[in-house]
């Protein structure tokens, strides 16, 4: 029996980046709130933009995801996601996403995908503080 | 200030050219030549989303970069010229005889291709083009990001047979 948290309303995610950025913040999720399974990584080394396009494709299909994450605005994964998106209707991107973001995600309470995506983006981009030298 | 670097890489417009490459060569303009992206407009914004607003994006077919080469190349900016394949290289190079070097950043695999860096793979017809791109004075070297080494053709290629 798994002791798997269900999938909110916000449905479960894909996170898509460079080398292991993915699975390394997936790591961390799971770490600090055990709900590491709501989140699917994909890294895009090694691939033609096809294969990610693909591969972004087939695992929105195979979790029933409508939330796609990627870690640079300018990089293979978010022109790949775009490309998904233009024939998968619902499906939301966010682009630059961090720890704080895909944390609020987990936990969202949010009705729906978009609005669950709205407001990770917006803690995440809350999250970053500079700390300066006193 | 002469374009920066001329480049192979499959995926256009990504997290290394933009920033691997953009950053540390303070690149302002990118000249994305293909013929299917110069086509649709669709394409064109797609990349145009993925470029930070102190860069300039420019498209053109192989055709048009030709007539246009020499206006970007007496930019004073530095800039960097893409190419999604070898084929539109090679047509470009045989129109521009000012091009002297090609970078090949990113030719990922496929059936048919044989890897030959972690980032290219190539079938035996993109290796003859690539000797003949060679064999006509231009330099040709493997080089991803700036802080690897250019490895030489010739040296990417003996290094295959090796294995």
């Amino acid at each position: 029996m798994s002791d798997a948290a269900p999938a909110g309303a916000a449905g479960r995610a894909i996170v898509v980046g460079h080398g292991g950025f993915a699975e390394g913040l997936i790591s961390a999720v799971a770490q600090i709130s055990g709900m590491g399974d709501r989140l699917i990584g994909l890294s895009n080394t090694g691939m033609t933009p096809a294969d990610i396009e693909s591969a972004i494709r087939s695992h929105l299909t195979a979790a029933g995801a409508r939330v796609i994450f990627t870690d640079l605005p300018s990089g293979s994964a978010t022109i790949a996601a775009r490309r998904v998106m233009r024939d998968a209707p619902g499906v939301v991107l966010v682009s630059g996403v961090n720890l704080a973001t895909l944390l609020d995600f987990v936990f969202t309470s949010c009705p729906t995908p978009t609005e669950a995506a709205r407001a990770a983006a917006d803690r995440g981009r809350a999250s970053l503080i500079v700390v300066e030298p006193t | 200030m002469p374009i920066q670097l001329h480049r192979i890489d499959d995926r256009l417009v990504h997290g290394q050219v933009v920033v691997g490459w953009g950053q540390p060569l303070d690149i302002r303009f990118l000249i994305l030549v293909d013929d299917a992206v110069a086509s649709s407009d669709w394409e064109k914004d797609l990349y145009r989303m993925a470029v930070p607003p102190e860069m300039e994006i420019h498209f053109f077919d192989v055709a048009t970069a030709i007539r246009e080469h020499a206006r970007f190349a007496a930019d004073p900016r530095p800039g960097i010229l893409l190419t999604g394949d070898i084929d539109s290289m090679q047509r470009l190079v045989t129109g521009v005889t000012a091009i002297g070097s090609v970078n090949l950043g990113g030719i990922h695999h496929r059936a048919g291709r044989s890897q030959f860096r972690r980032y290219v793979y190539l079938t035996p017809d993109e290796e003859a083009a690539l000797h003949r791109l060679e064999g006509s004075g231009i330099e040709v070297t493997a080089q991803d990001v700036p802080a690897a080494r250019a490895v030489p053709l010739s040296e990417m290629l003996a290094e295959k047979e090796t294995r």
